[in-house]
């Protein structure tokens, strides 16, 4: 077993790149592959919580590279599916206490190990993205659509360009399909005529991600949502399904129905 | 009621458009953005190369980015002072 090792990053803050590797993380594991997800972000350490294992971290990956535990040690078992693992990130440490080499080697001790290494990129261009792209072979980038993100995600795609990693892929998060149709918001299309990458999924905007993150539950391991389905397809296309984009205009639909119904009633409608 | 706009259409175009244009701007720039390190290697290895053609001017040598708000363009202007005659243009 040879893992892939693919970061998840951005640029830009916010944009849902932890819940990313949450969700790919869990669907990929429902799959039956065998993954780590590790979280790069030193310091500011969220993996943990978006996948609800905080209170079973014990050591993290600077423990790890500094030699204080074993690898098997401070590897968390998410015990929800078989084969998901948490790497977690130091919190009481700063971006400085590791270097690329060290990740890249930290990788290379994964990797026989897994079938997936999913490492969580921190927000920004400086030493935490450069060290978690560094072990990294494939990567995934996340925008919303909006111009700051997408901007970012350009950066990032230059950067991770000259660093030589593909394939690097597009992940379009929190498009509000009814928005798109009413041409209040940039369509999937509008990023990838600027973005000119691959393009892996666009995950809709769902109320169910504030959920899932506040119970701690990956919700592609739960929940039947438009979010979660958009991350299981992701997940597929990684293993090199063929699946096609969901019909993110029927649910343009369904809202604009609603709405009518919601005008009609004056209810109160919940999707 | 966003409905209702979209029902008769509301002649408003929306802001998806202007940020898509927006975006297209900004990236323009972003794409082209060169440090002025960066531009002073450039101008070097153009001289490097003109020199071996042609006597040029290196004082008034002037090479920058000209930008517009749609496109970028490497702007050099380079007197020339004469061309070298040499061996490969008589073969």
């Amino acid at each position: 077993m040879a893992a892939r090792v693919i970061v998840t990053t951005s640029g830009k803050g916010g944009v849902g790149k932890t819940t990313s590797t949450a969700n790919i993380a869990a669907a990929l594991a429902k799959f039956g592959k065998k993954v780590v997800a590790v979280d790069a972000d030193v310091g500011l350490r969220n993996l943990d919580v978006i996948m609800g294992l905080e209170n079973r971290v014990v050591y993290n990956f600077i423990d790890v590279i500094e030699k204080t535990c074993k690898l098997p040690a401070a590897l968390v078992k998410d015990k929800r599916v078989p084969g998901l693992y948490l790497l977690p990130a130091a919190q009481t440490r700063t971006k400085d206490a590791v270097n690329p080499e060290q990740m890249v080697a930290l990788c290379e001790e994964l990797k026989p190990e897994f079938d997936f290494v999913l490492l969580d990129c921190p927000a920004g261009i400086e030493g935490g993205f450069k060290n978690a792209a560094a072990g990294a072979d494939e990567a995934l980038v996340v925008t919303t659509p909006e111009i700051p993100a997408v901007r970012d995600a350009d950066r990032i795609i230059g950067m991770l360009e000259s660093m030589g990693k593909s394939p690097i892929r597009l992940i379009i998060n929190r498009l509000r399909p009814n928005m798109v149709q009413d041409g209040d918001m940039l369509a999937k299309d509008d990023i990838l005529d600027v973005l000119s990458i691959d393009l892996i999924g666009v995950v809709p905007e769902d109320e169910n991600v504030i959920r899932s993150t506040n119970n701690g539950e990956p919700m592609t391991l739960t929940l039947d949502s438009p979010a979660a389905h958009a991350y299981l397809n992701i997940a597929e296309r990684l293993l090199g399904r063929d699946v096609p984009l969901m019909d993110l205009e029927s649910y343009a639909a369904r809202g604009f129905i609603s709405k009518i119904k919601q005008f009609f009633t004056g209810g109160k409608h919940r999707r | 009621m966003d409905f209702l706009r979209k029902i008769f259409g509301g002649g408003n175009e929306g802001s998806g458009q202007k940020a898509k244009d927006r975006l297209r701007i900004v990236l323009i720039h972003d794409r082209t953005d060169i440090s002025p390190q960066l531009l002073d290697n450039l101008r070097d290895e153009i001289v490097d190369v003109l020199t071996r053609y042609m006597e040029i001017d290196i004082k008034k040598i002037d090479i920058d980015l000209d930008r517009d708000e749609n496109a970028v363009a490497l702007v050099a202007n380079i007197p020339v002072i004469r061309i070298k005659r040499g061996k490969s243009e008589i073969e």
